[in-house]
């Protein structure tokens, strides 16, 4: 079912602030192996002139894909969940994620397509700390596969 | 920021030092753990196998991390990446045996842009098939 056009360039609430922990930038860092210590040690994280460890880059899909969900569990909108899979991603930093960050994100909706029977939306996650700093744009692109015929 | 590749050292068409990243079950779980992404897809082989999946395959996710670990090893800042994206193009397939799948990332300077920044393309390969495709970062080096 083809999604509705008008619901291009909504925006949502912005979400409750998500803190940034050390322990879970680690946990995260070794979940993908990386031993770079600027992800662990705040000394070493302050050699690059960072105030506390930063996260890896794409750490703060965590965030913005849950911020999403406002979209995707948009009744109104009705996009079919169970058959959806993430086509892109990218993300624009202003700076890294570092802990004690607390992000909000407000999402929007960029796009609304129809391409051979799927349904494609392109989701904005604008990600600010709590002084209203800007520190990254999440873009991601979701494909709800046609069901195939019966 | 403090990337510890110099502009002025690099070409369009420099390579960056390649690396392979293995992927067990064991890792697709820690990685579901340390995301939040519980999706049966990445650690449960019936159900991939239900909604017409190989086997179970990586978190797209997991892949994007891993593929940048080539600039960020390479510049040493991590900061330095402004803009990372990828499509997500083929899964990587991760059979339940002794050695899991294998995401093999190689990268080049494929433009000089100012402000001491380049463009750097990724190809990620699994299997002999490519799973990340315009898989683009912009990095700034000192």
């Amino acid at each position: 079912m083809a999604l509705d056009q008008s619901f291009v360039g909504r925006s949502y609430p912005p979400t409750d602030p998500y803190e940034v922990g050390r322990e879970k930038i680690r946990e995260f860092a070794a979940a993908v192996g990386d031993a770079n210590p600027v992800y662990t040690d705040p000394e070493a994280a302050k050699s690059y002139g960072y105030p506390d460890v930063i996260a890896p880059p794409t750490f703060v899909f965590a965030i913005t894909f849950k911020a999403a969900g406002q979209v995707v569990e948009d009744p109104q909108l009705g996009l079919d969940y169970s058959r959806v899979v993430h086509g892109d991603q990218k993300f624009a930093y202003s700076r890294p994620v570092r802990a004690g960050d607390r992000l909000s994100v407000v999402s929007t909706i960029e796009s609304v397509k129809s391409l051979a029977g799927n349904d494609v939306i392109d989701i904005r996650g604008e990600v600010h700390d709590e002084t209203g700093e800007h520190v990254v744009t999440a873009w991601t692109k979701l494909v709800s596969r046609a069901p195939e015929e019966a | 920021m403090a990337s510890q590749i110099q502009y002025a050292d690099v070409e369009v068409g420099t390579e960056l030092p390649a690396a392979s990243f293995p992927v067990t079950r064991a890792t697709l779980v820690q990685y579901a753990g340390a995301s939040g992404d519980f999706n049966p897809i990445h650690w449960n082989e019936k159900f991939a196998k239900g909604v017409g999946l190989p086997d179970v395959i990586a978190h797209g996710m997991f892949t994007m991390a891993e593929a940048i670990r080539v600039v960020t090893d390479w510049v040493g800042d991590p900061g330095a990446v402004v803009e990372y994206g990828v499509r997500f193009t083929r899964p990587v397939v991760v059979p339940n045996d002794d050695r899991g799948g294998l995401i093999e990332v190689t990268a080049k300077v494929a433009a000089k842009l100012d402000d001491n920044r380049v463009r750097v393309d990724l190809t990620a390969m699994s299997a002999g098939q490519k799973v990340l495709g315009m898989s683009r970062a912009v990095v700034e080096l000192a």
